[in-house]
């Protein structure tokens, strides 16, 4: 191959590539980084508004109209802290690993789509600029891989803080951590199957064109791939009430209890970032993504201002759950995620096959309906004489605590 | 197909990987540059006590890598079960129609299999803390 056709692979150069393309994937990525730093900014002063109301106290009130402004003076605050970097750690890991926190933070949001009207033929593409674009930085055609992969790379950033920090606590909080992140992930791959067998695709625009019209994945899946997704996901997030990563009393800070300074600062912002991409995927995979009623003005306006709004619940749903519920127990959270959510996405899973599968070949939709409900049924019902009768076994000899 | 649309088709399914990767660039950059700005404008006053371990306030007793009764590994081992099983269920799931009842018959089976691994176990008590 000559240089001249090795040259003319290249993607970016392929196909009609002039300035303004280059321009608008450029727009969309200073857009993205600008939206996702600023939406974090908020997210901290909307939840520290929130978690304070709902406990009765007044929350940041100094900094700006309605302490608006708090998360940039801790933000300003940080940067003069000092950085230190204990004797034990190991240098090169422990430097390293905040980056694998905060960049997985970002790049699943580069596959979410934000706006566009998906209620036509074109699937969400706008004019602008005279070019037709995805109100979205990318779409490739495994999106929601993309998604699950990403996950996966940030328990490498919890995991390798923990390790390399050399001290006790933290590698404590780091072991927990990726055993919570690995139990979930399961339970929210499996949920995931179910919208994708739906939508019969893995473009997160494909995904969301599939819910125009009201067919939302909420309730095409049939809301409990939506409720073990959310629970799943609160437990990858590290957030109340499964934070017990970081459970102060005790495990100190967790992970992060040898950082300090800017470099803790990065786990905050991928924490709240994580919080902000997950709610976003969330609204993409389930409640319709950028889709809802166009009522006055141009409809592009509208798919954001939707996207929004949904966001808004999502987050206000987080901040509500870590100001309602109480920290899990350790094994409550393992007993929660194994014999829980991943028999019920799985069972769920079958019967949604069964369902799809059913109304193609022409059977009587009822009958696979209750037949399906009737095995899910059956399933549950031995699982739970199953854990009786073993409960029952062990307090006979005598072992239960 | 002629060969130019194919070659076209090709090249979109690339750009949007090299836009996630130029994504990942600058995140990259961002991240360095806010850690190196702070490297720039924070304060060094170095003393041996600050860079000693955090253990409760006393010094630290042992090394931090000493060694502990690790009892997660097996949920690591069992979510490699499930991680595999994405593997095939996705592609497959997107397919539903073309296969129809033969494909949800086998991958009926093959969730089967993977819930009797599970059900094994938790029967062996693995799931159980304590």
């Amino acid at each position: 191959m000559t240089a001249a056709s090795l040259l003319a692979a290249d993607p970016l150069l392929a196909g009609k590539v002039d300035l303004a393309v280059v321009l608008i994937v450029a727009l969309k990525a200073v857009i993205v980084l600008a939206f996702l730093l600023v939406a974090t900014m908020l997210m901290i002063w909307f939840e520290r508004k929130v978690h304070a109301d709902m406990t009765n106290r007044i929350g940041p009130n100094q900094a700006g109209p309605f302490g608006i402004l708090q998360s940039v003076a801790d933000g300003v605050k940080v940067f003069f802290k000092e950085d230190l970097l204990p004797d034990r750690a190991d240098r090169f890991v422990f430097r390293l690993a905040p980056f694998l926190s905060v960049v997985p933070a970002f790049l699943t949001f580069a596959v979410v789509p934000i706006g566009g009207n998906f209620s036509d033929a074109d699937g969400g593409v706008i004019e602008l600029f005279g070019h037709r674009t995805l109100l979205q930085l990318a779409d490739p055609p495994i999106g929601v891989l993309l998604v699950l992969a990403m996950s996966s790379i940030a328990v490498y950033g919890v995991m390798l803080a923990g390790w390399s920090s050399g001290s006790k606590y933290p590698l404590l909080g780091s072991v927990r951590a990726s055993a919570q992140m690995v139990s979930y992930e399961a339970a929210l791959g499996l949920s995931t199957v179910t919208v994708v067998l739906v939508a019969g695709t893995l473009t997160t625009s494909g995904i969301v064109a599939a819910q125009h019209t009201w067919n939302w994945n909420l309730w095409a899946t049939g809301i409990v791939p939506f409720v073990v997704f959310l629970i799943a996901a609160t437990a990858e997030l590290n957030r109340p009430p499964f934070d017990l990563v970081e459970a102060e009393q005790e495990l100190v800070g967790g992970f992060h209890t040898e950082y300090s300074g800017v470099r803790f600062a990065m786990y905050y912002l991928a924490e709240f970032m994580n919080t902000v991409t997950m709610s976003a995927i969330i609204v993409t995979l389930f409640l319709g993504g950028p889709n809802g009623p166009v009522l006055v003005g141009p409809e592009w306006l509208w798919g954001i201002v939707w996207f929004f709004a949904k966001l808004m619940l999502l987050l206000f749903t987080f901040a509500w759950f870590r100001a309602t519920l109480p920290r899990f127990r350790y094994d409550q959270l393992m007993d929660l995620g194994w014999k829980a959510l991943i028999p019920l996405a799985l069972g769920w899973l079958l019967l949604m096959i069964a369902i799809r599968v059913g109304s193609d070949e022409g059977w009587n939709p009822i009958l696979v309906m209750v037949v399906g409900v009737a095995a899910l049924a059956a399933g549950y019902a031995l699982l739970v004489l199953a854990g009786r009768t073993a409960r029952r076994n062990r307090e006979l000899a005598g072992a239960h605590l | 197909m002629s060969a130019v649309t194919r070659f076209l088709a090709v090249s979109d399914f690339l750009r949007s990987y090299l836009t996630v990767g130029i994504f990942a660039g600058v995140a990259i950059a961002l991240v360095a540059g806010i850690l190196g700005l702070g490297s720039l404008i924070r304060p060094t006053r170095p003393q041996a006590s600050k860079y000693v371990n955090y253990e409760s306030g006393v010094d630290p007793v042992g090394v931090g890598w000493s060694q502990a009764e690790i009892r997660y590994y097996i949920f690591a081992l069992l979510f490699v079960l499930f991680d595999v099983e994405a593997v095939f269920i996705f592609p497959w799931a997107t397919r539903l129609e073309a296969y129809g009842t033969f494909g949800a018959v086998e991958m009926g089976i093959f969730i089967g299999i993977l819930a009797l691994g599970l059900l094994y176990a938790w029967r062996k008590g693995v799931l159980r803390w304590l």
